[in-house]
This record gives C-alpha cells, sequence and structure tokens, in this order.
C-alpha cells in the first residue's frame, strides 16, 4: 500500500491535504467553541492575537470558529451533491450505454447539451424561483441538480467500451440478466473509474455552491466557506486592508481543491494504468 | 453530407435556444407561487420613487402574460417576446430596460472573455505539447507543478490573491471597475490604455488558471499521439523534428482539445462570472450580481438567456469549423 502510494505522489498529495483539512475539524470541533462564529459574539475587526488566533470580521465572528464551522458545511453540500450526482449518473451511464438504443440518444443529448450551458446560470434561476433563503441541505440538492450530467457523460463513455469486452460477452451467453451483468461484471471493473469521477464530482459540487455563495445566493445564516466570501467581497474586506479576514478562507479553499484534484489524478491512475508511463 | 452536418448542429442550437426560454418561464412557476409578481408586489408595497414604474410593470406583466389565460397560451407568449430579445423592464432600474442593460454590458464581457480564451487556449496548447515533446528546453519541465496546483483553483480565487498582491501591497494595477472613474469614453490611447490596464487583473486571474489546463490536456494528448506507428515511421523515415512535431503530433492532437473547448465553454464563462463580480468588472457577471442583490428578476432572466444562447452560437460555430480541422468528421454519421 505504502510502496504504492509512494509511487503515485499525486495520490500521496491529495491524501495528505485531505487528512489535515480533517484534522483541523475534528480538532477544531473538539476545541473550539463554534458558538463563536455567531455575528456579535466577540469584538469586530482584530487582528489575529492568542484569544482569536485567525482574527475576527466586521460581523463580530471568531474567524477561527467560522472556520471549524463552516468548513463542515461545505464539505457536506459538495458531498451531498456529489453522491447524488454520481448516484443518478452512474445509473443512467448504465441504461444509456448498456441497453443502447433510443433511451441512450436521449440520455445522451440530454447530458451533452446541459453541458454546454453554464450550469451556474441554470442553478442560480433555480436558486432565485425557490424563495426565502435556503438551508444546507437545500443547496446541496440544487447543485445535485446538474450535478449528475459530468458523471452520466464519462461513465457512459467508460460502459460503452467494457460492454464489448470478452467476459462480458461470455457472461451474456451464459444467461446471466443485465442488471446481473451490470452488477456483478462491470460494476467491479469500474469502481476506481467511479472513485475518481466521484472526487470530481465533489469538487465541482464545491466549486458551484461557493460560486452561488459568493453571489449572494447561500444561506445567508450558515458560515460556508463561500459565506465568508461574500462578507468578504461584500465589505471589500481587501481593500481595507484587513488581511486576516480572508487568508484563512482562501488557504482552507485552495487546500479543498487541491487535495481533491491530486486525489481525482492519483485515482485516475489507479482506474487507467496506462497514464503510468506518461506521468 | 457537410449540409446534413451543419443542420443537425444548427438543430442542436435551436433546441439550445428554446431551452433556455422555457427554463425561465417553467423554473419560477416550479415553486407553486409567481415569484416575479410578489417581488414587483412587495417593492410595491415598499412604495418610493420607483412606484408609478411598478405599477405599468405589473399591468403590463399581468397583460402581457394574461394570467388568466391557459397555461400554454402564457408560454407561447412568453417564447414569442424572448424570441423579440424582449424582457420588459428591469425591475430596479425602471424605465430601462432589460435589453439595453444588458447590450451594455455583453462587449466588455465578450472584450474580456473573447481575449482570455483565446490567449491561454492557444498558450496552453502550445505549452503542452512542448511539454510532452523530448525536444524541449530543460527547464520546462519545472512548469508541470505550477500548472497543476493553478489549474486546480477556481479563477476567482487567484483573482483575489492577485487583487491583493498586485494592486493592494504593490498599487500596480487599478482594482475595481471597467475604466476610471473620472475618465470620459473617448477614442484616445489614454483611455484604451485605462479599460486595458482595468482588464489586466480580471483576465490574468483567467489566464494564469486556464492556461495551466490546457497545457494538462494537451500534453496528455501528445503522449498518445507520439506513441502512435505513424510518428514512428515519420521518424524513421529520417524527417526533421520540426515537421514531425508539428505536422504530425501537434496537428493530430489539437482536434481533441477543440472539442474540449466547446465543451469548456460554459465552465470558463461560470467562472469569468465570478472574477468579473470580484472586480466590478462592469461585464454581465457584474451585472448579474447586482440583478441578484436588488431582487431584479426579469434581468436576471434576461442574462441567463442571453449567455445560454450567446454560448450555444459559439458551440455552434465550432462544431462548424470543426470539419475543416478534421476532414474526417464529415465522412462520419452519428457521433
Amino acid at each position: 500500500m505504502f510502496r504504492y502510494v509512494r509511487r503515485n505522489p499525486s495520490l500521496a498529495v491529495g491524501i495528505v491535504l485531505l487528512t489535515l483539512l480533517a484534522l483541523f475539524i475534528v480538532i477544531g470541533n473538539l476545541t473550539v467553541d463554534t458558538e463563536l462564529a455567531r455575528p456579535l459574539s466577540v469584538r469586530a475587526l482584530q487582528p489575529p492575537s492568542w484569544e482569536h488566533p485567525f482574527g475576527t470580521d466586521r460581523q463580530g465572528r471568531d474567524l477561527l470558529a467560522a472556520m471549524v464551522a463552516g468548513t463542515p458545511l461545505t464539505l457536506k453540500i459538495g458531498f451531498i451533491a456529489g453522491f447524488l450526482g454520481v448516484g443518478i449518473g452512474t445509473v443512467l451511464a448504465f441504461v444509456a450505454g448498456y441497453y443502447r438504443g433510443m433511451t441512450d440518444t436521449v440520455i445522451r443529448g440530454i447530458a451533452d447539451i446541459g453541458l454546454t450551458v453554464p450550469g451556474l446560470l441554470v442553478l442560480i434561476v433555480i436558486a432565485v424561483s425557490v424563495r426565502g433563503g435556503l438551508t444546507v441541505n437545500e443547496m446541496a440538492i440544487i447543485v445535485a441538480s446538474l450535478a449528475w450530467l459530468n458523471p452520466t457523460r464519462t461513465i457512459r463513455a467508460q460502459v460503452l467500451t467494457l460492454r464489448e469486452r470478452g467476459y462480458v460477452e461470455v457472461a451474456r451467453l451464459n444467461g446471466m440478466s443485465g442488471p446481473e451483468i451490470i452488477l456483478r461484471e462491470m460494476m467491479p471493473n469500474l469502481l476506481p473509474y467511479l472513485a475518481a469521477t466521484l472526487v470530481s464530482a465533489v469538487s465541482a459540487a464545491i466549486l458551484a455552491s461557493i460560486g452561488l455563495e459568493v453571489l449572494g445566493l447561500g444561506p445567508l445564516e450558515s458560515p460556508t466557506l463561500g459565506m465568508t466570501l461574500y462578507w468578504i467581497n461584500f465589505n471589500a474586506a481587501i481593500l481595507n486592508g484587513w488581511w486576516w479576514w480572508w487568508v484563512a478562507p482562501i488557504v482552507i479553499i485552495l487546500i479543498v481543491f487541491l487535495g481533491l484534484f491530486f486525489l481525482t489524478v492519483g485515482l485516475d491512475e489507479i482506474a487507467n494504468p496506462r497514464l503510468r508511463q506518461s506521468a | 453530407m457537410q449540409l446534413a452536418y451543419i443542420a443537425r448542429r444548427f438543430g442542436v442550437f435551436l433546441l439550445i435556444v428554446w431551452l433556455a426560454a422555457s427554463l425561465n418561464f417553467f423554473l419560477p412557476k416550479l415553486s407553486g407561487q409567481d415569484p416575479v409578481r410578489t417581488k414587483l408586489l412587495e417593492s410595491a408595497q415598499l412604495g418610493g420613487y420607483v412606484h408609478a414604474g411598478l405599477e405599468d410593470m405589473v399591468k403590463e406583466y399581468d397583460q402581457r402574460f394574461g394570467l388568466d389565460k391557459p397555461l400554454w397560451q402564457q408560454y407561447l407568449t412568453y417564447l414569442r417576446a424572448t424570441m423579440r430579445l424582449d424582457f420588459n423592464y428591469s425591475i430596479a432600474n425602471y424605465p430601462r430596460t432589460v435589453r439595453e442593460m444588458v447590450g451594455e454590458a455583453v462587449p466588455w464581457t465578450v472584450g474580456l472573455l473573447g481575449t482570455t480564451t483565446l490567449l491561454s487556449f492557444g498558450i496552453g496548447t502550445l505549452l503542452g505539447a512542448l511539454l510532452a515533446w523530448p525536444g524541449a528546453p530543460r527547464w520546462m519541465r519545472w512548469l508541470m507543478p505550477p500548472l497543476w496546483a493553478l489549474h486546480a483553483i477556481p479563477f476567482f480565487l487567484l483573482g483575489l490573491i492577485l487583487m491583493y498582491l498586485l494592486a493592494f501591497q504593490v498599487p500596480l494595477l487599478p482594482i475595481f471597475g471597467g475604466y476610471s472613474a473620472g475618465a470620459s469614453p473617448t477614442l484616445s490611447l489614454g483611455f484604451v490604455w485605462d479599460v486595458v490596464s482595468h482588464a489586466l487583473l480580471p483576465a490574468l486571474s483567467i489566464v494564469l488558471v486556464a492556461t495551466g489546463g490546457w497545457a494538462l490536456g494537451m500534453r496528455g494528448m501528445m503522449v498518445t499521439t507520439m506513441g502512435e506507428d505513424y510518428v514512428t515511421f515519420a521518424d524513421a523515415k529520417g524527417l526533421k523534428s520540426a515537421t514531425i512535431f508539428m505536422r504530425y503530433c501537434l496537428r493530430n492532437a489539437i482536434l481533441p482539445q477543440t472539442t474540449a473547448l466547446a465543451l469548456a465553454l460554459g465552465q470558463i464563462l461560470s467562472g469569468a462570472v465570478l472574477v468579473e463580480v470580484i472586480f466590478g468588472y462592469p461585464g454581465i457577471g457584474a451585472l448579474l450580481f447586482q440583478a441578484i442583490q436588488e431582487n431584479d428578476f426579469f434581468l436576471i432572466q434576461g442574462i441567463v438567456f442571453t449567455v445560454i444562447v450567446a454560448l450555444g452560437l459559439a458551440t455552434l460555430i465550432l462544431d462548424v469549423v470543426y470539419p475543416w480541422l478534421d476532414p474526417r468528421i464529415s465522412y462520419r454519421r452519428g457521433d
């Protein structure tokens, strides 16, 4: 295991970054009072000090507490939307790729057209149409409404190649039913690929949720990373020289995206060993 | 054959236009109430200086969509208005129309996005090709890790960092807007420089990130292409290295790269919207942000429709140009 990780540096970098992030959340939740992430709980706009290691923002929130409370929320949106997206995408991809025919044409057509449309804009219309403030879970569902497009497209392409393999042919001649072949023969072979797709779907979902939040369509009450960015932009924190306000969320978001990206690359390499020669 | 191909792509484009309009019409209805009407009435109750305009708007809205008429008739009316690019007045900026406001913002975004996409695609593709080429200079290998890392970052996040470094710490570049507050839009050298310098930071944050993506994609494609038998054969024939690079490898590897460009346009635009918001760049993104802040539903609908159609058009153009890049495509049907 460790030997393999050494040969696959991307995977190692991804795992290390995400482990650091997990440690930050776990230790933070054990030691930091997340109640301080509510507005007006500490003095506003304090630079970092022993008492407030990350400083405080203009609404009087302790930024360390906001990061500890908010990072899991952002990840939660990403995971819910990513899992839903890949789940729906996998089902559609197998139905389309294995059975072909009219269903395939329709599913592929929808996915192809859906992908040329800028997702963020569609999500904006959905978010604006839903009345009132959103909760974190509603955010996740909204983001998931488009998160299946990309998985459907990429997994379908994989299913198409798997379908022609010898062992699938043999299973078919042995009288295995379609669902059985999909579950017992094709699925296990696609697992590494599905894992890589899942990680990149989670990353895309987080990006979409942060995008909505920066535009002011997020859960206003929650201290998610994107909402923190919204307040930073809203209060022009950079122009005002309140550097501590934006350093922490940006570093954490960087770690999230870099960690997920390198994990995807590493998993891709497991899924497709031919990539190894080119690395 | 060629004509059928173009006709099919055009059909897809029409489908996108129709979908975008239907999206605007049906999504607000799905939530059970009519948010447009609620918002109009809400702002009417708040009263104040735009009151007169609002009443006009509610009347026009009622009349136009004939809320007493059946749904399908409302839908047809809406489609007809959308085809004329008529999105009603802006709720928050009466008596300005949505079309007028979107029209002002579009050139900024087209300029910013057109330039940055062409630049990053061009540089990235060439860079990626060189990165895979054994004959490339040694130092280029050092470019890989930063390209990878940059590629994973959202545009606007890099924008924030650049803003701090190049506009706040070292005040080299203007930080906000499309041109200086006092500048008068004339065709003088000074004003052009003013506009360019305001665009530099937003452009840089897009180009730096996007170039990495194109370079990585191209490098992967080049590695595959260089393993092909015809490249080995060309090498064995003793062709010049530069010829093999340009005519054999690059020429073939660029094809999937162009397909990727057509697919990535939507994503690039989504990212650029946020960059514009961060930098207050007066394009579509900043206008959208303003519309969301002001609950200006008509403006949001107008922007969403315009952008989806514009991107559909860009994809159509790429699709039509593609057979010219790849002569094989027109002989093949289906995909």
